[in-house]
């Protein structure tokens, strides 16, 4: 059996990746694609420690984070598709002002 | 043995998905890592007896979410190469970006390898079978300790389908 710190350690490395991508890209879409990263990252964590302590209400918390990762991408995408329709870019850099 | 094996591939695959996410400069290429990166840590879940949470992180992540992505990356175009003419912050987000990397690691690393007792992981009294995620094992606390936050993402799933339409119908007031 594999110590779940090394799961949390491979957690910790994808939050990395997705926390850095966040920081560093610019397109919008890529930049929720990091946050999903780092969200499934975090569901990672939460199975390996619901393992360790011989609790299931760990994947129950998975479950939810799940959902709400879903409802967020839904909303997320379609603010991204409206702001395409005003300014024509994906790209966050170009969103200085808060005039529509 | 089997599961240290797996462990390995599926955390290499994990990594380099995610890499792939930040480094591709198409983000159709962004979204095929993120798809490889969500499978392996499905088979991670599957490898921790967590299999209900893999097969909805594959129905509803890689399905769902990732089909919205694609469907969004082609309605919205690929504009592959993001302008550099007017970069405002030439250097400023490496620097930025490193840091954070660096204190996140960190973190990681003090809990590989640091002597943390409140990650109970050698504890081996505790029986695999206790998290066997099985949809019977999920749905028994799911709908007795946490009714209230099942009940809560229903209204929240509504609502967000609700904006996303009122989102999608949204008109430019003319004038």
């Amino acid at each position: 059996m594999v110590d779940p710190g090394w799961y949390m350690g491979l957690a910790a490395v994808l939050f990395t990746i997705g926390s850095l991508g966040l920081l560093v890209r610019r397109n919008a879409l890529v930049m929720f694609m990091c946050i999903e990263l780092m969200l499934n990252a975090v569901n990672l964590t939460l199975i390996s420690a619901g393992r360790a302590l011989g609790d299931i209400n760990g994947q129950v918390a998975v479950f939810f984070i799940l959902v709400v990762a879903a409802a967020e991408v839904v909303v997320g995408l379609a603010i991204i598709v409206s702001i395409f329709r005003l300014r024509s870019t994906a790209s966050v850099d170009e969103l200085s002002e808060l005039r529509g | 043995m089997v599961e240290t094996l797996l462990f390995v591939v599926m955390a290499l695959v994990a990594i380099a998905g995610a890499a792939l996410v930040v480094l591709a400069r198409n983000p159709v290429y962004s979204a095929l890592g993120l798809l490889g990166t969500l499978l392996s840590v499905a088979v991670l879940y599957v490898v921790q007896l967590a299999h209900m949470v893999a097969a909805v992180q594959v129905i509803v992540y890689a399905g769902a979410v990732l089909t919205l992505f694609l469907f969004v990356i082609m309605l919205i175009g690929v504009d592959k190469d993001e302008p550099s003419r007017d970069e405002t912050l030439p250097f400023q987000r490496w620097i930025v970006g490193g840091v954070a990397a660096v204190i996140v690691l960190f973190a990681a690393g003090l809990t590989l390898f640091g002597d943390f007792d409140w990650v109970p992981a050698a504890s081996s009294d505790v029986l695999p079978e206790a998290t066997n995620g099985t949809i019977e094992a999920i749905a028994e606390p799911l709908f007795t300790d946490w009714v209230l936050a099942f009940e809560a993402t229903a209204l929240l799933l509504t609502i967000a389908a609700a904006g996303a339409i009122a989102l999608a119908h949204y008109r430019r007031r003319e004038g």
